[in-house]
Parts: structure tokens; sequence; C-alpha cells
């Protein structure tokens, strides 16, 4: 096996979790910045709609460094797709499969399922609730609590931060109550 | 000489602790210290390129490690997979390693800077914000960076869900006084 079949296999959670973790120190090293990237959407907020609100009145460009950092996590994501994307379908769960196959959903070629996904469905009831709905959730949801995954769960929790275990036990217990007792309903429609 | 040197770190630390008191009007100190800025040291904007590279990294591991998968992130809220529970995990036990070690040694920045941390405030919206971003998560199958990740991998659609995602931030900004924190 070449090093690129290797590397084209996916990562175990042992090699990529360490890997994340050292984007703490990388970041306070380079600069003393914290990890987190939730903000980047209030700085595009507080860039492209301030409005006069308050919230969004500061010198986004003094924060610039997080929007060259999702930026560059984008480009990431595409150089990984384009350069390193593993040929086989995802591998999942008999249990996930089986119940995703009740709602239509059987296709593992992409992260993403597609048939959720797509440019489409935005003109159906469930595509707009999944993408619009989710996707404004995300936002008001991280902002609200001040941190999303890498800023509370990560960063916060690598400080020993209180508020953000507070925050990530909230995470957690948002996602269970949708994906077992709400998405089910989704996905049906 | 060495006196000169010592002299010179505290007037830096007392530089820095005057800057972290007067920077307030940022209001992150109490609510959201994340985006909070720390270094006081102002660099041309190619600077941040080194921030594009640690995140182009980044987005590789994302998508190599499948952590931007829809797919994954259901199998963590079912307890399917122990693979999500396992990068966040290590990525926490390291990142608390790191930040010990930067504590202990007093490591400063590649500029010199002392690195502080400042500390988080509890208020509730760690918990309705929490909730919510929780129940998006799993809806999208995606926190904001693999938001970014998704796109680039070719899942262009996910260009709505971030513009909503900036969306939901730009209501929470509105509607924020309004809100019990």
């Amino acid at each position: 096996m070449s090093f690129i079949e290797f590397i084209k296999q996916p990562w175990p959670w042992y090699v990529a979790g360490p890997l994340i973790g050292l984007i703490v120190p990388t970041l306070l090293l380079i600069g003393n910045k914290t990890f987190g990237i939730s903000s980047s959407l209030r700085h595009i907020c507080a860039a492209c709609i301030p409005a006069n609100i308050p919230f969004f009145k500061y010198d986004w460009k003094k924060e610039a460094w997080n929007l060259f950092f999702v930026a560059g996590i984008a480009v990431g994501g595409f150089l990984a797709f384009w350069l390193l994307q593993n040929p086989e379908p995802m591998q999942v769960n008999p249990k996930l499969a089986a119940e995703l196959s009740q709602y239509g959903i059987d296709d593992y070629s992409k992260l993403v399922p597609i048939q959720l996904f797509n440019w489409e469905s935005l003109f159906s009831v469930k595509g707009l609730l999944l993408m619009v709905g989710g996707g404004f959730l995300v936002g008001f949801g991280t902002r609200y609590a001040g941190g999303c995954t890498s800023g509370h769960a990560i960063m916060g929790l690598s400080n020993l931060q209180v508020p953000s275990l507070v925050a990530t036990i909230s995470f957690m217990v948002g996602g269970f109550i949708m994906a077992n007792l709400l998405l089910p309903f989704l996905l049906n429609l | 000489m060495e006196s000169k040197e010592i002299v010179q770190e505290v007037e830096l630390e007392k530089k820095h602790h005057k800057f972290l008191e007067q920077n307030t009007d940022f209001e992150m100190r109490s609510l959201d210290s994340v985006c909070f800025n720390e270094s006081e040291l102002k660099h041309p904007w190619w600077y941040n390129l080194k921030y594009a590279a640690v995140g182009l990294l980044f987005g590789i591991v994302f998508v190599k490690a499948e952590i931007i998968s829809w797919f994954r992130i259901q199998e963590m809220f079912r307890l399917q997979s122990f693979h999500m529970y396992g990068v966040i995990g290590s990525a926490v036990v390291v990142g608390l390693i790191s930040v010990l070690i930067i504590k202990k040694f007093k490591i400063k920045t590649i500029y010199g800077e002392p690195i502080e941390f400042v500390d988080k405030k509890f208020n509730k919206g760690q918990i309705y914000g929490g909730l919510l971003f929780g129940l998006g998560w799993a809806i999208t199958g995606a926190c904001p960076g693999p938001l970014f990740a998704q796109i680039g991998s070719g899942a262009t659609a996910v260009i709505v869900t971030l513009l909503s995602a900036i969306a939901g931030t730009w209501v929470y900004g509105k509607i924020r006084e309004r809100l019990p924190h």
C-alpha cells in the first residue's frame, strides 16, 4: 500500500483527536488566539450587516485572523476531498443504516447525505427545515451559548472552565433530543 | 543584564494586563470571551495567513476523520459509535495537557507576548443557547467549523445552511437584550 493510499483511508479517532487538540496550543503560541470557530459568524455579521446593533459594533478587523482560519478550513476540506478522498462509501453502524433506509436515505457516497442536503430539496418543506432551520439553530444557539464545540467543548474544557462544561452538556442534551425524538418526525415529512 | 530583562518582562506583563482591563467595550469578557482578542500586537494582514494554514490542516483532518459527516454525528447522538467521543475526548486531553504546560512554564508566544487565559463566567445562555445549538447540530450534522469544511468538500448546498447560521447569529445579536442570560 502506497503512502497516498494509506492516508486516503478514514483516519481513526486517536489520530484526528490529538491533532485537533494540538490546535489549542498552536493558536496560543502563534498569536495568543483562543480556539473558537462560531465567532467567525459574528465577525461576518459585524463586517457585512452590523445594522447599528451594539452586539456587532466592534472592530471586526482585529478579529480577522478568525476569518482567515475558517477560510483555511474550507480550503482544507476542498483539498482533502479532491486529493485524498476515500473511494469507498462510508461505513456506518447497521442500526443507523436500517433506520435511515426507512426515510429513503441509502446514499453513503458522500460524507453528507446528498439525498437530504441538495439545492433541489430547498424547495421542499423538509429541505427547508433541515437546511435553513438547522443552520439558524446552529448560528443562534452557538452565539447565545457563547461558543461551539471548538470554543466550549475543546478550548473551554482544556482550560477547565465550568461554564464550558455546562454548555457542552447542553449541546449533547439538545443533540440527543433532536436525533432520537424530533428528527425521525422531520425525516418522515 | 539579567535584572534588566526581568524589569522588561514585568513591564510587558503590566502593559498586557492594562490592555486586558481596558478592552471591555467588546462585552466579551463575561458573555463571550471566546472571540476576545488577547494579542495587542499589530501586524500586517498577511500575518493572518498562518491562521489560514492552521485552518487548512484542520479542514483536512475534519474530512479525513469524517468529523464533518452527518452520519457520524447521527451515530454519536444515538450512541452507535465511539468515533466522535474518541475524537472530542482525545482532543480535550491533548488541549488540557498543552494548556497546563503553557501555564506551568509560562511559555510565551512566538512574538514574546505572555499567554493569558480569561475565565468564562456562567450565564443561562450556555444552557438555553447550548440546547438550541445541540438541536441544530443533530439536524445539520455540523457545528460551525464543519459547515465550512462541508462546503469545501463539495456539498455546495450547505452554503444555504451557513447563510442561515449567519442569519441566526444576527437575529441573536438583534434580540439579545430581551433574552434571559
